[in-house]
């Protein structure tokens, strides 16, 4: 692989590693281990430890994988391996 | 119109639907039989993964499956949807870019190895029809529910269908199908959830409704669930948990890992023209999967709220003079004690859809104490306060079952809903469990016509032989498929799980280490795949006996139930994968590295440039 597509593959390591880390903390983090201490926390009538587990996840992932798709196609346009 | 006239009409014409666009879309190339062309809009398969993601289960059993779990049920949410997460960031683009019909495809050129092709051939087919058969007991289920025919009949009805736009159609017509199939599932889920949400909450919307406060009062829907199931001895709504956090956790990454792995899924992702159409296309997947798993732990705990007003008139609900359940705000707000006598509903007195219900078996009344009233309560409660009221108010042990399912088929009853509402439901269900089908089918067909005939046997089959290899191979297994629904194994319950747990333990991570590791080789990618199938049959074998063959269990001998860290079977697959990798990268670095030009594929994978067109040559 020549450099410029190493720095391609290492960029979007990087940004793998930011988006799955939200993802780890938005669903085991605040859905499932924290979601006791955040039950005393109410948003609206929901306990916001199960919101997380029942709602506010889900809502998470998409904008992930949208946000995800945007920032590659930035990428692959800086590194120039875009699709014609 | 009658319901049974109107369900058969709205079934009737969905079916007339379908078939309509089988006979628009035939598929007449190779790569339109196994990826529509190649040139699928990615909105266009976000809603078709949707419909093949979203099975009978989901539309049927999820919410009382939620209703039943509480808070711990959170955990089929996070895990059915985070899985697309995965499959977007670590697999979809990489695989569309790869370019080829099918996973085992991958797996085989990825890994050099015939053997590597091989074994994902038969992962693959465990899983998928392992999950078939869930399937066609479902699409029995639904029609002998709904349109009064026994289920035999309506799986042979089922395969009918199927066979009509799956064997001529190929991917290409169960694309399309399935479009149609994911708007009359999801206008049959949500309709009678913004009823249901309207009437308690005065919120049509039903993820909204679920955080708002009970109609005329300050309290929270959610809260006085909370209480009123406590009080009946039940565990608090909003906090219960099944088993451990522990076991909570790794069930949620195994589906999670499972979802990602599963070959349905990914090989949808074939059908879209670029790479960048394959990441987005997942995301929109999820948006239209989103829109019934937000709708579901709604409706799980409106009707699990519902159900309770019905049959105990302290929670405050109140049958009002049509036939329709609503809220009396000054009794929710008064806590009546729930243990009155006068609370519980004379059984003379029950709601009509209870009296329908009873017919079907799925809802039961015992009078234990002869009062002739319904006491619905947990006679096993751990809380002594609720066991000393319940003893005191001369309560001898809950007399109402009710069966899960009734949560969703119900609901519009419950709701009075116009007829043509429930006739939808009965479409809805048809349309989830025909769209699943269909999409394992092709994954099933594929493989067999694709990887085996073509890849193994016949290397130089014509591209026509092919595609009517794939038609004969697709029209097989829909016999097999509809013969295992007609005679279920034993253990038909307990497969789903399963096929989750291979996906999880052997292709996922077979799949991500052929795109993330350049240098994993085929040794270690074969051992890997083997081991974590290995111990997650051995774990689940264990507990459910070898082949789920009565008898044959094995758990005293590894220390007993769930006795990995108090994991249950179900819940195992995450803990294959990672035996998978460590394994695989033990025994790459035993090994000689991968020749140069796979490490060249791995790179050229890597990158959207010079994406073409799926096609199957090998």
């Amino acid at each position: 692989m020549d450099d410029q597509g190493k720095a391609y593959w290492s960029a979007t390591l990087g940004l793998l590693g930011k988006i799955l880390a939200i993802w780890f903390v938005c669903s085991f983090g605040a859905g499932i281990l924290f979601a006791d201490a955040l039950n005393g926390i109410k948003l609206g009538g929901y306990p916001l430890g199960f919101f997380f587990a029942h709602q506010g996840s889900i809502y998470i992932f998409i904008a992930l994988i949208f946000y995800y798709a945007k920032a590659m196609g930035n990428l692959d346009r800086k590194f120039d391996v875009h699709e014609d | 119109m009658d319901l049974q006239t109107m369900t058969y009409l709205v079934v009737g014409a969905s079916f007339a639907l379908y078939i309509g666009i089988a006979i628009w879309a035939r598929a007449g190339s190779t790569s339109e039989f196994y990826a529509a062309g190649g040139s699928v809009h990615p909105i266009t398969n976000g809603m078709a993964t949707a419909a093949d993601w979203m099975s009978a289960a989901s539309f049927i059993s999820m919410a009382g499956l939620i209703a039943n779990m509480g808070y711990g049920g959170g955990l089929f949410l996070m895990g059915w949807t985070g899985g697309y997460v995965l499959l977007a960031m670590l697999l979809a683009p990489y695989l569309r870019k790869f370019g080829k019909f099918t996973v085992p495809q991958f797996i085989g050129d990825r890994f050099y190895s015939q053997t590597a092709s091989t074994v994902a051939v038969i992962c693959l087919l465990t899983a998928s029809i392992t999950y078939i058969i869930g399937q066609m007991t479902g699409v029995g289920v639904a029609f002998s529910r709904f349109l009064g025919v026994s289920s035999d009949t309506g799986i042979y009805i089922g395969m009918g269908i199927v066979f009509a736009y799956a064997v001529f159609g190929g991917m290409k017509g169960i694309t399309y199908t399935q479009v149609a199939q994911y708007i009359v599932l999801i206008l049959a889920y949500t309709v009678p959830a913004m009823f249901i949400s309207l009437q308690l909450t005065g919120n049509p919307i039903p993820q909204l409704g679920l955080g708002s406060n009970i109609s005329g009062t300050d309290i929270s829907l959610l809260q006085k669930l909370d209480q009123v199931v406590t009080d009946l001895g039940f565990g608090q709504y909003t906090t219960s948990v099944p088993g451990s956090t522990l076991n909570m956790f790794v069930y949620t990454m195994s589906l999670m890992i499972g979802t990602a792995g599963l070959p349905h899924v990914i090989m949808r992702f074939f059908t879209v023209a670029k790479v960048s159409d394959a990441r987005s296309s997942a995301g929109w997947a999820l948006v239209f999967i989103a829109i019934l798993y937000t709708t579901a732990p709604a409706v799980g705990a409106m009707a699990k709220l519902n159900l309770h007003g019905t049959v105990n008139t302290a929670v405050g609900l109140q049958t009002a003079a049509d036939g329709s359940m609503v809220v009396n705000a000054d009794a929710v707000k008064a806590n009546a004690d729930v243990f009155a006598t006068e609370a519980s509903l004379v059984y003379e007195q029950r709601p009509e859809w209870m009296k329908r219900w009873e017919k079907t078996g799925l809802l039961k009344f015992e009078d234990k104490n002869g009062d002739g009233r319904i006491q619905y309560y947990n006679d096993k409660t751990k809380s002594a306060d609720a066991k000393a009221k319940a003893e005191a108010a001369g309560w001898k042990g809950n007399e109402l079952t009710v069966n899960a399912d009734i949560i969703v088929l119900a609901n519009p009853e419950i709701a009075l809903l116009p007829n043509w509402v429930i006739a939808l439901v009965a479409a809805g269900g048809l349309a989830a469990a025909l769209s699943t089908a269909a999409g394992l089918l092709m994954a099933i067909s594929a493989a067999v016509s694709h990887d085996l005939v073509k890849g193994v046997f016949m290397p130089n089959i014509s591209e026509q032989a092919e595609l009517r290899a794939g038609k004969i191979s697709m029209a097989v297994a829909i016999v097999i498929a509809g013969y295992l629904g007609l005679n279920p194994p034993g253990f038909a319950a307990g497969t789903v799980a399963l096929a989750f747990g291979i996906a999880a333990s052997s292709l996922f991570p077979a799949i991500m280490m052929g795109i993330f590791s350049k240098k994993m080789n085929k040794e270690g990618a074969i051992a890997g795949m083997l081991a974590g199938l290995f111990v997650t049959l051995f774990y689940v074998f264990a507990h459910k006996g070898i082949f789920f063959i009565k008898g044959t269990d094995f758990v005293d001998m590894i220390g007993g139930a769930n006795s990995f860290f108090g994991i249950t079977p179900e819940a195992f697959g995450a803990i294959g994968a990672l035996v998978n990798f460590v394994v695989a990268f033990v025994v790459d670095k035993m090994t000689k590295e991968p020749p140069e030009h796979i490490q060249h594929m791995v790179e050229n994978v890597r990158i959207p440039r010079g994406a073409k067109a799926v096609d199957g040559a090998h």
